[in-house]
């Protein structure tokens, strides 16, 4: 008898499966690549010191760090302390934990280092059929190379540590069909916004997303990226996108990728994981991709958003009435009338190279408008020195904005990059939480493009007005 | 993990909808190396205000807040980051259990390995514990049943292993180790870089 049809997902999932799930037991399932970093493993690293246990497989787990390492040269490269003394001793700690138990680990000056999940698909790691987790939300990012990749918490951590393992329940399928092709001038960003508006912040809770269809297949990787990144923002517990030639060509020569022969067994491997035809998914919706214009959040949660050439919707219940206050909004307001005082370009969002040099080609030429401060962060070390060779930094400082070193920076303010109390701070970066780039800052989220013509013009700006 | 077997308190309520983990606990209290003590950061910017003085009207402000291990929330808490803190410092602020009709998966993984319960109501359960603050519920793990002030006693959901995990209190990494073999033999099969 024929193997019933299979989706992408059952097929990983079902590739990991140590031990099968039953009615009182969750599966085990393998994990083939552990990315850690400072803020979520310290006290796994207690939990196993205090059980006496080794980490089972140092060749399935790599150390970097980005949240809360400081993004000014000085600090990072120069004799400055880390301003903040326990991010100081953090970022110690992950040194002391690495060295302990035989991690290799890209430290503060290390020219691999970058924003965890901007680092793995850079070196190569991040594999089509992988299962990828790390204690970060994000992680979702992974999936966009057809790989499993879910963000978990510290107990989890240390299980994966220890046994390269988790147990889990199977989660459900949410196939996303976005129809027809994304207009000129409309990014990846926009499309996952626009997603999250339409299934909501919790609508892919319990699901593993796969985003299929023409306008999908022509994204180029870091645009897959993007998608899959913001997985999370709908619920979902991870998304996943076909591998195809375009996963593979951005794989093939990057540090880690397989080589000769088992880059061909690989690849034949890999064009194996596409969902079968036929394949059942627990839920599905079709996104019309042509219809879509550039987005921006106006509210505190990343399905607060609206179509860059509308408006704050007219009304709403009460958790909209708190998130506009927070805002400073009106309802009914157009979203073009909102000022704009912080912008921010970066995070594993929307900090790869791609993204800059789509922000520096609007900017090209252009001044930050009056009172306007923008920091443009890299996502790794490499996007940076890639950049560079480009000058685009030269785009970003002739403008007015600041160039920094990597790390996760002002998405979440954990190194002290800050948005002031009230400060509308436009970002690349994926969630527009109350206080998350600093207490009472007010974020808008948008892609790099609209991010840069909204710093010249000081308020927010349909990027297709430069184009 | 001590075992959670009953948990008897009075709620307290915080109605809001897609609670995320930011509110819960702010990134800039994450830089700490250890579980303790992020029970005075809890919903900090929530709780304080930019002075760092308790704002009064916030719900776990008020003195009829203290003592309660029941927080009732509103629907799809612990959204976005996966950070773990947040369900240590609800435990450390001295919550044993989150109630609410939804709950973001990541978080209600992190709270079922801390012992911390998520009980999953139905909406008018929900609905009428939102609306009555304070009042004394009784929740049985085993059974899996929270029980109303009226005795009427309202079933939810929790998953068979960490049920086990709970009322046992044993911890998921002790049944993981014993599964040695198997991954070994799981190991062996995939070779050094499976996928």
């Amino acid at each position: 008898m024929a193997t019933p049809p299979k989706t992408m997902f059952e097929k990983v999932w079902d590739a990991h499966v140590v031990v099968p799930e039953t009615p009182d037991t969750p599966a085990v399932l393998f994990i083939d690549l552990h990315l850690t970093h400072e803020v979520t493993t310290p006290q796994a690293y207690t939990e196993l010191r205090n059980r006496g246990l080794k980490l089972r497989r140092p060749d399935l787990t790599l150390a970097t760090m980005d949240h809360s390492t400081p993004t000014r040269t000085e600090q990072v490269f120069g004799g400055a302390p880390i301003a903040v003394d326990s991010a100081a001793k953090q970022v110690r700690q992950l040194e002391i934990n690495a060295r302990e138990f035989g991690v290799e680990l890209f430290d503060l000056r290390d020219a691999r280092r970058g924003i965890v999940h901007i680092i793995g698909p850079e070196l190569g790691i991040t594999q089509p059929g992988k299962t990828i987790v790390c204690g970060d939300s994000h992680t979702s990012t992974h999936g966009a190379f057809g790989a499993l990749a879910f963000g978990i918490g510290t107990t989890e951590v240390g299980h994966v540590l220890a046994t390269q393992c988790l147990l889990q329940r199977k989660p459900k399928t949410f196939a996303i069909n976005v129809i027809d092709d994304l207009p000129k001038g409309v990014t990846a960003k926009d499309l996952i916004l626009a997603i999250i508006g339409r299934i909501g912040v919790s609508g892919g809770t319990g699901h593993v997303l796969e985003y299929r269809g023409r306008a999908i297949e022509k994204l180029s990787m870091d645009e897959r990226m993007t998608i899959c990144n913001m997985s999370i923002e709908a619920g979902a517990r991870a998304g996943m996108i076909a591998p195809d030639a375009t996963t593979f060509e951005y794989l093939k020569n990057t540090p880690r990728a397989p080589r000769g022969a088992d880059w061909d067994a690989a690849v034949a491997r890999w064009s194996r994981l596409p969902t079968d035809a036929g394949a059942f998914f627990d839920r599905s919706v079709d996104i019309d991709a042509a219809s879509l214009v550039p987005m921006v959040t106006y509210g505190t949660h990343p399905g607060m958003v609206a179509p860059i050439t509308g408006s704050v919707p007219a009304s709403g219940d009460a958790v909209f009435e708190k998130a506009l206050k927070y805002m400073g909004l009106e309802a009914g307001e157009p979203i073009g009338n909102v000022p704009v005082n912080n912008v921010f370009v970066g995070s594993c969002t929307n900090g790869r190279l791609s993204d800059l040099r789509n922000a520096a080609n609007v900017l090209r030429g252009h001044k930050l408008a009056q009172g306007v401060k923008m920091l443009v962060v890299p996502g790794s070390q490499s996007v940076k020195r890639a950049a560079e060779a480009e000058g685009l930094d030269k785009i970003f400082t002739a403008a007015g904005a600041e160039w920094r070193e990597s790390g996760c920076s002002m998405c979440l303010g954990m190194n002290g990059d800050l948005v002031p109390a009230g400060h509308y701070s436009i970002s690349t970066s994926n969630r527009n939480f109350e206080g998350r780039q600093g207490v009472g800052a007010r974020t808008l989220l948008a892609s790099p493009q609209t991010a840069a013509a909204s710093a010249i013009r000081g308020r927010v700006t349909d990027p297709r007005e430069f184009s | 993990m001590a075992a959670v077997t009953r948990i008897r308190s009075r709620t307290v309520s915080l109605p809001a909808t897609n609670i995320d983990t930011d509110q819960i606990i702010p990134a800039r209290f994450l830089t700490a190396t250890s579980k303790a003590g992020f029970g005075k950061h809890l919903f900090a910017d929530w709780r304080y205000d930019p002075q760092g003085n308790p704002r009064p009207d916030f719900v776990l402000n008020r003195p009829e807040a203290a003592g309660c291990r029941i927080l009732v929330a509103g629907r799809n808490i612990g959204c976005g980051s996966s950070r773990e803190h947040a369900p240590w410092a609800l435990q450390d602020f001295g919550f044993d259990a989150v109630v609410s009709t939804e709950f973001a998966d990541i978080f209600r993984t992190n709270c079922l390995k801390n012992g911390l319960l998520p009980v999953l109501l139905d909406e008018s359960t929900h609905e009428w514990l939102l609306a009555h603050p304070g009042v004394e519920v009784d929740i049985d793990v085993e059974h899996t049943t929270l029980t109303l002030p009226d005795g009427a006693a309202v079933g939810f959901p929790v998953e068979a292993f960490a049920k086990y995990c709970l009322v046992n209190g044993v911890d998921e990494l002790g049944f993981l180790l014993s599964k040695d073999a198997a991954i070994s033999r799981y190991e062996q099969n995939h070779g050094k870089v499976p996928g």
